[in-house]
């Protein structure tokens, strides 16, 4: 364990430590290049508002992510349920992929209003379709042999989808929720740019922007560092929930 | 619960089935298969005989002919093994193998004490709680005969079960299948490609050619009902193998 720990660490403490040489030695300006000491600094003065902005997001983050994981899997079961269904509406689940969320963000704001409903269904429309591109890939990749099986002893559609498919479809549905976790931070953070309030509950894509705007850097890399480790709890939290999950059902989690 | 176990005969007429590709699988096949008897379609790889199977399973549809089966008027009278176990990988043994009763609502005691019974008979009481990755691939197939009978099926149908087994763990298997089959007393009927597994199994062995499948030998085995390992080395086994063989030989395999 400590063994495979150290490496990134040590990685990282020598990134950091030619960083903060580095701008010191070319005498970079910090708005521009602020060295890791100052952003240390920012995370110190500003802890209460960073962490406030910090709950905030990954309220909308974790609602955001819920709605998605929930919306995706009754999607794709209810995709799954007919060939002609799946045709007729498949292709338009991947405008959700390939739609700019920039550019709708504001007809979320004029639907939802501005605030947590409108970020969180940001992230939602971000993360949802690799939830339901793989939720319907591991439905539509049960055996055929386990499908005569149930339908030899005349298994109801629901008992069909409780007792066979869902739980087939199990590590498929972990691999889209992993993908899901992270997309959902990204969404939400570009939410609050359009949908954010600024008040005292502003999350962590409005400290970017004020950040950006009152040219402190240091905050910007702080508000950055902190929307980057809770995607990453968030991946982690969905990782480790999947391999305890799965680990006695599929083989293919055993290392 | 019934001790008596009715079996179903089988009676097929001009069975006929064609793939979409334009394959002619099964051609025109009659069959008829006599209540708790023990019948081996014996074959080449690829032959037609599984899809002959499916459709008497109901698993596929026949293009053309009837398919009888006398005494089932219910689901859950028939079972069907795969050529691989196919277990639910997420279920440990005991509720892989309660399964086809709890599609059919049978209560939890009750089934699981089924279940237990199933798997007592297939000698795995050692692994009720296992996982199916965790248990070999000859426990894997005890586990799917066990899910096969515990319905207790009048009718028992076998798609080359053993076929990806190796030959001691194989022989093992057919020694159990013979005996649940004594014991129970469904019919069966048991696709293969082992000419050696179809003497030593069955009371009664169909040939049947290469696509499209056409009976090309139907032969009653004269062997001792009661088998058992030694009688491989028997001249009388080594007969019927030579009777088989060289109808297989005629089927253009």
């Amino acid at each position: 364990m400590r063994s495979r720990a150290l490496p990134p660490l040590v990685a990282l403490v020598l990134f950091l430590g030619a960083w903060e040489l580095a701008v010191r030695a070319l005498s970079i300006p910090s708005f521009l290049l602020p060295p890791p000491s100052e952003v240390a600094r920012a995370f110190a003065s500003d802890a209460e508002p960073l962490a406030r902005a910090t709950v905030t997001t990954a309220r909308a983050a974790l609602i955001g992510f819920g709605l998605s994981a929930l919306m995706g899997i009754v999607a794709a079961v209810v995709l799954s349920s007919s060939r002609l269904l799946e045709r007729a509406l498949y292709p338009y689940t991947v405008f959700l992929q390939t739609v700019p969320i920039v550019a709708i963000a504001p007809l979320l704001v004029i639907w939802f209003g501005p605030g947590l409903r409108a970020v969180a269904v940001s992230a939602l429309i971000v993360s949802v379709f690799p939830v339901i591109a793989n939720t319907l890939a591991g439905i539509r990749g049960v055996d055929p042999a386990l499908r005569d099986l149930f339908r030899l002893y005349g298994a109801s559609r629901t008992a069909t989808l409780v007792k066979l498919e869902l739980p087939a479809a199990l590590p498929n549905v972990f691999t889209g929720l992993r993908v899901a976790s992270g997309l959902a931070v990204i969404g939400t953070i570009v939410g609050e740019f359009v949908a954010g309030f600024s008040d005292e509950s502003a999350g962590l894509g409005i400290t970017i922007l004020s950040a950006y705007r009152q040219l402190r850097t240091d905050l910007l890399f702080a508000a950055v560092i902190l929307a980057a480790l809770l995607g990453l709890g968030l991946f982690v939290a969905v990782d480790l929930t999947g391999s305890r999950v799965l680990r006695r059902w599929h083989p293919s989690e055993k290392n | 619960m019934t001790t008596e176990t009715r079996a179903v005969g089988v009676r097929a007429r001009r069975v006929r089935r064609e793939f979409a590709s334009g394959v002619r699988a099964v051609d025109d096949i009659d069959l008829d298969v006599a209540p708790g008897e023990f019948l081996a379609l014996l074959g080449p790889s690829g032959c037609g005989k599984s899809t002959l199977l499916r459709i008497l399973a109901g698993l596929d549809r026949a293009d053309g002919g009837s398919v009888e089966l006398q005494g089932a008027e219910k689901r859950g009278s028939l079972s069907f093994v795969f050529q691989d176990a196919q277990l639910l990988p997420w279920r440990n043994l005991l509720d892989n193998v309660a399964l086809p009763l709890e599609l059919a609502g049978v209560e939890r005691a009750e089934r699981e004490e089924r279940a237990r019974k199933a798997i007592a008979d297939v000698g795995l009481d050692d692994a009720v709680s296992r996982f199916p990755a965790e248990l070999s691939g000859g426990m894997r197939m005890r586990a799917s005969l066990a899910r096969a009978v515990v319905t207790n099926p009048r009718l028992l149908l076998l798609d080359e079960p053993f076929a990806a087994l190796d030959e001691i763990t194989r022989q093992r298997l057919d020694d159990q299948l013979r005996r649940l089959h004594q014991k129970l007393g469904m019919t069966i009927v048991f696709v293969t490609h082992s000419v050696a597994e179809a003497a030593y199994l069955a009371d009664r062995a169909i040939v049947l050619s290469s696509r499209p499948a056409k009976v090309v030998l139907d032969h009653v085995l004269d062997l001792p009902r009661e088998r058992v390992a030694a009688i491989r080395a028997e001249p009388g086994f080594a007969h019927e193998i030579g009777t088989l063989s060289r109808g297989l030989e005629g089927s253009g395999a």
